[in-house]
């Protein structure tokens, strides 16, 4: 399902959650909504869901107009970052809900709740109660339970966020699997950058109430169109008073025109990457550079050594 | 305890356990004494005599009326509270607690006064000649007020507790309000409505104060068991209070214990109300 966000705005009292927001998301896309926390990514979610209304301006579904269109009518599906599990319910009931709701054939249910169990891997799992599964478990059963409807849309709001790191970078990377094989336009909202470039076909980044950049991750990482954008989807460091990737930096031993001048202050191995910090004669703020073992060996770096510094030409 | 071990330890222990006795399991031992001091036939006779049915009826009318409303209204009540939906939310916080705090006795003058020939309601049902004060239904109107808070109390800490999230999920599963509400948020809290339940069952059969002003007070006809228990020790049949008495005695243990069951279920339960 495509959707068009335009003019939204939305306040809590004195608190500005969203300014005049306009976005559009192609249908079939798997769009990671990134910002900080507090910037209005997820009130962003909640309007395009219908459980937040929106002070002004309007949302689109496939072309209708649905600002006024209560959540259960969306046709959506959402997968809150605390589950929101039926605690009274099986894991088999949860899932069965929004067919029961609708109506659905008893039959019918039974096929499409043991499809879905299947799908998320929690077949054996069907008689327990949420209170019996660990967190991932959990997620997994939202979004089977989300899926039933078989909605056009579906929408998480920070789904692994409380999860822990193995788990997360196991649910991402099957979110990613989930949604080649289902289709379905998917947007969700994330604080990781990480999660949001690895998984994400395009990512829309939200700060302050407003969007700072859409497009995909490699346009954004490339060329962020603010420092803003740049800081928040990767390491950054200053040259010359401006930021640069710290793997963006030529180091060299040799002067060269334009180059800075910096005395090398601490060389970090990190296996296969190698960080150097060298501070600028100049008295400017130490640079953070990213290179690989092989450069700092065959550069012969060693603390106290002069080296010069330059931003690569295709950076930026 | 501390480890402050030996004597004083058990001290404490002890005279609890003495001043309990003392205060509570005495007393009522002593009317289960007497009760049965001289067989169960006179017991039996007391308990199935005219005037004593009547009264376990007309308690059990009441209650049957006076809960079920409390409980709708009681859930009804406390969504609007934990939800934040309630308009002037401190004034009816502080009015749902004026049953505990006030008199129940100044209750039932309160509902005396209001429907009476000159009371504001009770003028205008008297000139319609319905007949409410000293009849069973100002006595059930007196139950209500008293059982108020009980069922509201129980559920808007759980309420509150639970959330909005899951009401929500349902919402965007295409439920519409009362569905959610009737397949997602009682089912949650059932068991804070179930122990309200229990409470509001328990002062509803034993109220006494305020359903005395308001009852014609009437043997056989218009007391309550409490009234009778009353009635009977002041006419000096100590056999019949005794045998009511322990009957009021005998349910509210009853209520006792399935609140504890209850309790305990949902302390186990995991998928309890919280």
């Amino acid at each position: 399902m495509s959707i068009k966000v335009s003019n939204v705005s939305k306040s809590f009292g004195d608190f500005h959650a969203l300014l005049d927001v306009s976005v559009e998301i192609e249908p079939g896309h798997l769009t990671a909504v990134l910002g900080p926390s507090g910037g209005g990514k997820s009130t962003l979610l909640r309007i395009i869901a219908g459980l937040e209304t929106a002070d002004s301006g309007h949302v689109e579904i496939e072309g209708v107009d649905v600002t006024n269109v209560p959540a259960r009518d969306r046709g959506i599906g959402f997968v809150f970052q605390h589950y929101a599990a039926f605690t009274h319910m099986t894991v088999w009931e949860n899932v069965a809900f929004g067919l029961k709701v609708q109506k659905t054939p008893k039959d019918r249910i039974k096929v499409r709740v043991a499809e879905l169990l299947a799908l998320v891997h929690l077949d054996g799992f069907a008689a327990r109660y949420p209170s019996e599964l660990s967190g991932g478990q959990r997620q997994r059963m939202a979004l089977a339970r989300a899926l039933a409807v078989e909605p056009g849309l579906l929408l998480l709001d920070e789904p692994f966020g409380a999860l822990d790191v193995k788990v997360r970078q196991e649910l991402r990377e099957w979110l990613r699997r989930l949604h080649d094989e289902v289709h379905t336009t998917t947007i969700f909202v994330t604080h990781d950058q990480e999660e949001a470039m690895e998984i994400a076909d395009r990512i829309i980044v939200v700060n302050h109430g407003h969007i700072e950049q859409s497009g995909t991750p490699a346009d954004l990482y490339d060329r962020p169109a603010n420092d803003f954008v740049m800081g928040f989807l990767g390491p950054v460091t200053t040259l010359g008073g401006r930021l640069v990737r710290p793997h963006d930096i030529r180091v060299s031993t040799k002067a060269a025109a334009g180059a800075q001048r910096a005395s090398l202050e601490r060389v970090v191995s990190l296996g296969f990457e190698t960080r150097i910090v060298a501070t600028p004669e100049d008295g400017s703020d130490p640079i953070t550079v990213q290179l690989t073992r092989n450069q700092v060996h065959e550069l012969e770096l060693e603390v106290g050594s002069k080296v010069y510094l330059t931003a690569l030409a295709d950076a930026n | 305890m501390g480890s402050k071990g030996g004597l004083g330890k058990y001290a404490l222990r002890y005279s609890v356990l003495v001043y309990l006795a003392a205060l509570l399991v005495a007393p009522v031992a002593m009317v289960g004494y007497r009760t049965f001091q001289h067989g169960f036939s006179p017991v039996w006779d007391a308990l199935s005599s005219h005037d004593a049915t009547a009264a376990l009826k007309l308690s059990l009318l009441i209650t049957l009326i006076a809960v079920p409303i409390n409980i709708v209204f009681g859930i009804a009540t406390g969504w609007l509270l934990a939800r934040r939906r309630m308009p002037l939310p401190w004034l009816v916080d502080a009015l749902i607690n004026l049953p505990f705090a006030m008199s129940p006795v100044v209750v039932g003058l309160a509902v005396f006064v209001l429907y009476s020939r000159t009371g504001w309601i009770g003028t205008y049902l008297f000139s319609h000649g319905i007949p409410v004060l000293f009849t069973w239904k100002a006595m059930t109107i007196a139950t209500i007020f008293v059982s108020l808070p009980f069922v509201v109390r129980e559920v808007v800490p759980v309420l509150e507790e639970l959330g909005t999230e899951q009401e929500q999920a349902a919402a965007v599963l295409g439920a519409s309000p009362l569905q959610a509400f009737f397949r997602v948020t009682l089912p949650a809290i059932r068991w804070a409505v179930v122990y309200g339940t229990i409470l509001t069952v328990a002062r509803s059969l034993g109220e006494y104060g305020a359903v005395n002003i308001v009852s014609s007070n009437i043997v056989g006809q218009s007391l309550t068991l409490p009234l009778y228990v009353n009635n009977r020790v002041n006419q000096l049949d100590p056999q019949a209070a005794y045998s009511a008495g322990l009957l009021l005695a005998v349910i509210s243990l009853l209520i006792l214990v399935g609140m504890t069951a209850f309790s305990s279920r949902r302390r186990q339960s995991p998928n309890g109300s919280a």
